[in-house]
């Protein structure tokens, strides 16, 4: 009988966060595994079971899951959250490849040097408001639609909620000029599941501060 | 252009066309005209659709090919395999750019890794189940994948496959597939290593 899924990871949002969002999106109960040491690495590693020696690893349905894409598209697909045909996914794929983006440069903020950071912060604002949620903001206004692909709630909007929370840490007024944005970040946060995730005492992490980062660096010799 | 290689391996499977980008202002064109949905390329123009994200197009032909896998499962098992492979071909797309006095290093770094991480994993697949193809007993995207891997390493590390026989099997059985065989021929769309006009073609197109 499968137990929850188990995340093992460090005790912050990294590569991990989007995992979290969307196994609590989909209302799926989940354990966690902290890695608070460079021993806790290397134990999993000596036990063989980070098939490219890195996590996030996700233990799930028989599977020592790797590779965070792969994990978050195995869960989107097993709580049908993945579009309804080939078509669909693509339009979820590229979607969230964009978020994917766009997070990625967020996550490695608190890892760049000090004098670097305002130039840092800069340009993510800049590639949000630019690049990124136009794109977000014209899906929703072309079909009119509560959700990004397929008038039904999918990995896409999800990612999209993530990015558009963590954009708002960076620059609380970052959706001023994008309305359905403001109005799908209401309603998504409504989602019962959603809701709870977002409420204190959820396993969502806090933003990452230096206390982090330097636990990170220590483990993973960066 | 730069994530292209591994899109173009997909030929194997039908024809297609190709635009090439060879100065800014077809790029910036490419732009203003909303073709590119993130203003990246690669852009592939597929079904009625304009698709971008290199790992969205890839699934998208790999799934409408057949080449994904039979279950949920197996589509895992691919992409894990996908994306591992990936991040190895990205240090290699990257190498090129690399300032003159860090390619040393970086190569060193992309022999490492190959030789510790990611070709041990794909060896000892190979060798516990003692099948052609790495996953399901069929060709997939994930076949596909470390062929190009294998064949974009020893580009540069000639050797790398001395300590992993299933490898060379495998590297071997695909280059003998018919389509994969036409692919690696003369004449074919695959395109050669990068030289210094690529990077400095690249460089000029991208570079704001």
């Amino acid at each position: 009988m499968a137990g929850k899924p188990k995340l093992h990871y460090t005790k912050g949002r990294g590569k991990m966060e989007s995992v979290r969002w969307l196994l609590a999106a989909a209302g799926v109960e989940f354990e966690e595994e902290f890695i608070e040491t460079k021993e806790d690495l290397e134990k999993l590693r000596n036990d063989g079971v980070l098939l490219f020696q890195q996590v996030p690893m996700v233990e799930i349905d028989g599977m020592r899951m790797v590779q965070t894409r792969a994990i978050l598209s195995y869960i989107a697909a097993k709580y049908n959250l993945y579009g309804k045909d080939l078509k669909e996914r693509a339009w979820i794929d590229m979607y969230v490849e964009g978020t994917t983006d766009l997070m990625g440069m967020i996550m490695f903020l608190p890892y760049q040097p000090a004098d670097t950071k305002e130039k840092n912060l800069a340009l993510i604002i800049e590639r949000a408001t630019t690049r990124y949620f136009p794109v977000y903001e014209k899906a929703l206004k072309d079909h009119g639609q509560d959700y990004l692909v397929g008038n039904k709630l999918s990995w896409a909007d999800v990612h999209l909620l993530e990015a558009i929370l963590m954009a708002e840490e960076c620059k609380p007024d970052v959706l001023s000029a994008f309305p359905l944005l403001q109005a799908f970040k209401g309603r998504i946060s409504n989602i019962p599941t959603i809701k709870k995730f977002l409420q204190p005492g959820s396993q969502r992490k806090p933003p990452t501060d230096e206390k982090i980062v330097a636990v990170v660096r220590k483990i993973f010799n960066i | 252009m730069f994530k292209y290689s591994s899109v173009t391996q997909f030929s194997c499977l039908f024809q297609f066309e190709e635009v090439y980008l060879e100065t800014k202002e077809q790029y910036e064109k490419l732009i203003k005209d909303g073709f590119l949905l993130f203003q990246q390329v690669p852009l592939v123009e597929i079904d009625g659709m304009k698709m971008v994200q290199t790992r969205a197009i890839m699934s998208y032909i790999a799934g409408k090919y057949n080449l994904y896998g039979k279950d949920l499962k197996e589509r895992a098992l691919i992409d894990m395999y996908v994306e591992g492979l990936s991040d190895l071909m990205q240090m290699i797309l990257m190498f090129p750019f690399s300032p003159p006095d860090a390619k040393e290093k970086n190569l060193e770094s992309i022999k490492e890794r190959a030789t510790n991480r990611y070709f041990p994993v794909f060896e000892k697949v190979l060798k516990q189940h003692g099948q052609d193809f790495l996953v399901g007993n069929k060709f997939s995207w994930a076949d596909v994948q470390l062929m190009e891997a294998i064949l974009a390493v020893e580009e540069k590390v000639p050797d790398v496959l001395s300590g992993f026989p299933q490898l060379q099997v495998f590297k071997s059985k695909m280059s003998n597939m018919p389509t994969l065989k036409k692919f690696l021929q003369p004449g074919s769309p695959r395109k050669p290593p990068p030289d210094a006009h690529y990077v400095e073609t690249v460089l000029k197109i991208f570079k704001k």
